[in-house]
C-alpha cells in the first residue's frame, strides 16, 4: 500500500522550552508553574505547517536551526501533540490513530537514542520484536542490515562505546528493521564524515527505490538539492518555499546572488546598480552592502566596481553564488541558513 | 495492547537485569542483611534485643527489600531513559498505546520485587535461625499481600521515576525514600509508636506501613498488628493512586 504524508495548518505553541521529544534543546527544565500574574512566555514553534507529501517521495524540510523542522517530524511520528492542526499518515490520523502510524513509520531522530543497555545487534533484534517480527526474521534482517551498514564486526558490543557515527549509522538500521512504509530522518548526515554520509545517501535512494516515502530534515542545502525529488524550505514555524529543487532554484530573480559591501551607502549608487543590464532586484544589506540578484555572475563584477570607483566609493567585498537553494532562503528570509 | 510488542518489552529488561544480575542482587539484599545481622544476630546475642525480635523483624525486612527494589527498578531506568539520550524512545514508537510501555515497567517491577521479597525471607532466615518463629497458616492472604506490596513498590517506582530529574536524585532518597523507611514500621511493629500517639496517625499516610504490617500479619501473627482489612484498603488504595499519578506523569514526560 503506497502511504504518503498530509497535514493540515500544523501549529505547535510551548509554554516553556521546547522539551526533548521535539529534539529542541540539549536540557530539560522543570516546568515552572506560574501563579497566574505572569503570562507564561510562548514559544511558536509550528505557525501554520500544511504538506502533502506524495507516496513513494524522499522529500526533504530544509531550513535553519529552530525553523519548526523537528518538531514537524515530532508531531508526524506521535511524539508531539500538536496545539491545533491535522496530520496523517496515508489515511490514519497521526494523533488518532497512533499504533496503526507507529506500524508504518520508522524514525532516526536527531540525537542517537539508542537502548544504550543492549548491544548492537540486540537493539535491532528487540526492535523487531516489538514490531512483532518472528525471531527467525528479526535475526535474519539484523544480521543484514548489521552487514549493510558495516556494524558487523562491532555487533555483539554494548553500544555505550560506540562513536557517534557508528551510533548515527545504527539508528538508521534500527529504523529500517521493521521495513516501514514511511522513513523520518531528523539531520541524519550531522556529524557523519563525508564517506558516511555518501554510503547514507545511496542506502536512502536505495530504500526509497523500494516504493517507500521518505521525509528528510536538513539545514545542508546539498544535501536538500542532491537527494530530494521535492522539498519545503521552512523558517519560523512557516513553509516559504515549496517545490523540486530547480523549481525553487529558479523561482530566485536571475538565479545568481553577487553579495557586494561598499565603504558607504549610497543612494544613488543604488539606482545605478539597478539600471545594470541582468540585474533583477537590488537588496541593501548590512554593513553598506548589497545584494544583487541578476541572470549571471562573474562579468557583473567589473561592471558593479566601475560604477562604485566612478562614484568615489570604495568596493570592499565581492561574493558571487550561483542558483543555489541558499540564495532562495536568503532571498525569502533575508538571512542566510548558515548563519 | 499488543501482547508481542509487550511481552518483547519485558524480555528486554529481563535481558538487562540478567546482565547487571551481580549488581542487582548486592543493591537488593546486602543492606537488608547487614541490618538483618545486626539488629536479629548482634543486638538479640548480647541480649540488647529480647529473642522475640527476630521474628518480628523479618517481616519488616522482607517489605524493605521489596519496596527498596521495585521502586528502584522502576524509578532509576525511567529517570536515565528520558534524559537527554531518551532511551525509551524506540519502546514509545513501538506499534502501541504508550500507557502499556508504563505499565510493562510496573510488571518488570513487581516480578523483580516479588522475588527480593521471596528471596530475603530463607537468607535472613539463615542468618537469623534458630529462634525464628514463622507460620505461614494462610499462604493465600500472605501471597495477596505480597502481591500488592510488589505493585505498590513498582507503581511508586513510576509516579516517582517519571516526577523526579536526574539531578534529584540523591534528594528523591533522602526526602522520600528514607523518611518512608525510618518511619515505614519495618524495624519495629506500629503498635510499637502507641507513646507518640501523633506520630503514630502520621505515619498512616506512609504506604510502607500497611506493607510491613501485612507481611507481619500473615507471617508472624503472633505480634500485635494492624487488621488485615486495613492493609488491603489502604494497600488497593495507594496502588490505584501511584498507578494514575504515574501514568499521567509518564504522558507528560513522553509527549511534548
Amino acid at each position: 500500500m503506497a502511504t504518503g504524508i498530509r497535514t493540515n495548518e500544523l501549529r505547535k505553541v510551548y509554554h516553556s522550552a521546547p522539551p526533548l521529544a521535539a529534539g529542541g534543546g540539549g536540557f530539560s527544565f522543570a516546568e515552572k508553574r506560574s501563579k497566574g500574574k505572569q503570562p507564561k512566555p510562548e514559544i511558536v514553534a509550528l505557525n501554520g505547517i500544511s504538506l502533502d507529501i506524495h507516496s513513494g517521495e524522499i522529500f526533504c524540510l530544509l531550513g535553519p536551526n529552530g525553523a519548526g523542522k523537528s518538531t514537524t517530524v515530532g508531531v508526524l511520528t506521535t511524539r508531539v501533540k500538536p496545539t491545533a492542526g491535522e496530520a496523517w499518515i496515508g489515511d490514519h490520523d497521526v494523533w488518532k490513530e497512533q499504533s496503526a502510524v507507529k506500524r508504518l513509520i520508522g524514525v532516526v531522530a536527531q540525537r542517537p537514542n539508542l537502548d544504550f543497555s543492549l548491544t548492537a545487534r540486540e537493539i535491532l533484534v528487540f526492535h523487531g520484536a516489538y514490531f512483532g517480527l518472528s525471531s527467525h526474521e528479526r535475526n535474519h534482517r539484523a544480521a543484514a542490515l548489521l552487514e549493510r551498514f558495516k556494524l558487523t564486526d562491532r555487533a555483539d558490543q554494548i553500544v555505550r562505546g560506540f562513536s557517534g557515527g557508528m551510533m548515527q549509522r545504527l539508528s538508521i538500521a534500527r529504523a529500517m528493521m521493521h521495513d516501514p512504509q514511511v522513513l523520518f530522518l531528523d539531520e541524519p548526515s550531522a556529524g557523519l564524515d563525508p564517506q558516511t554520509r555518501l554510503l547514507l545517501w545511496e542506502i536512502i535512494r536505495e530504500y526509497n527505490r523500494s516504493g517507500k516515502t521518505v521525509l528528510l530534515t536538513t539545514h545542508n542545502m546539498e544535501e536538500a538539492d542532491a537527494l530530494c525529488q521535492r522539498l519545503a524550505i521552512v523558517d519560523h514555524g512557516r513553509i516559504i518555499a515549496l517545490g523540486t529543487p530547480t523549481e525553487l532554484k529558479a523561482s530566485v530573480p536571475g538565479g545568481y546572488l553577487v553579495r557586494v559591501r561598499f565603504g558607504r551607502h549610497s543612494p544613488d549608487l543604488f539606482e545605478r546598480l539597478q539600471a545594470l543590464s541582468g540585474v533583477r532586484e537590488v537588496r541593501a544589506a548590512e554593513n553598506s552592502g548589497a545584494d544583487l540578484y541578476a541572470d549571471r555572475g562573474g562579468s557583473l563584477v567589473s561592471e558593479v566596481a566601475n560604477l562604485a570607483l566612478a562614484a568615489n566609493i570604495e568596493l570592499c567585498d565581492v561574493h558571487i553564488s550561483e542558483p543555489s537553494l541558499e540564495n532562495l532562503f536568503l532571498h525569502h528570509t533575508g538571512r542566510s541558513l548558515r548563519e | 495492547m499488543n501482547y508481542k510488542a509487550f511481552m518483547a518489552m519485558l524480555a528486554r529488561d529481563a535481558r538487562v537485569a540478567r546482565r547487571n544480575i551481580v549488581a542487582l542482587l548486592f543493591q537488593t539484599f546486602l543492606q537488608p542483611l547487614m541490618f538483618v545481622f545486626i539488629f536479629g544476630r548482634v543486638m538479640v546475642g548480647s541480649g540488647y534485643m529480647p529473642p522475640s525480635y527476630k521474628s518480628l523483624l523479618l517481616p519488616g525486612i522482607m517489605a524493605l527489600s521489596m519496596v527498596g527494589t521495585g521502586i528502584w527498578a522502576v524509578a532509576m531506568p525511567l529517570i536515565g531513559e528520558f534524559q537527554f539520550t531518551r532511551e525509551i524512545e524506540d519502546r514509545l514508537l513501538a506499534p502501541m498505546d504508550i500507557s502499556w510501555v508504563a505499565i510493562e515497567k510496573v510488571v518488570a517491577g513487581t516480578l523483580q520485587a516479588l522475588a527480593a521479597g521471596l528471596m530475603v525471607i530463607p537468607f535472613a532466615w539463615l542468618l537469623l535461625r534458630p529462634g525464628v518463629d514463622l507460620s505461614l497458616h494462610r499462604p493465600i492472604l500472605f501471597a495477596v499481600v505480597a502481591l500488592l506490596v510488589a505493585v505498590f513498590s513498582a507503581c511508586g517506582g513510576l509516579a516517582l521515576g517519571c516526577s523526579v530529574e536526574q539531578t534529584h536524585i540523591g534528594l528523591m532518597f533522602s526526602l522520600v525514600v528514607a523518611p518512608m523507611i525510618f518511619f515505614g514500621c519495618t524495624y519495629y511493629p506500629w503498635s510499637a509508636l502507641a507513646n507518640f500517639p501523633v506520630m503514630q496517625k502520621i505515619v498512616l499516610v506512609n504506604p510502607l506501613v500497611y506493607a510491613s504490617e501485612g507481611l507481619r500479619a500473615t507471617l508472624v501473627p503472633q505480634f500485635p498488628h494492624l487488621s488485615l482489612l486495613a492493609v488491603f484498603v489502604a494497600l488497593l488504595g495507594f496502588n490505584a493512586l501511584f498507578l494514575t499519578v504515574g501514568l499521567r506523569q509518564f504522558h507528560k514526560k513522553a509527549v511534548s
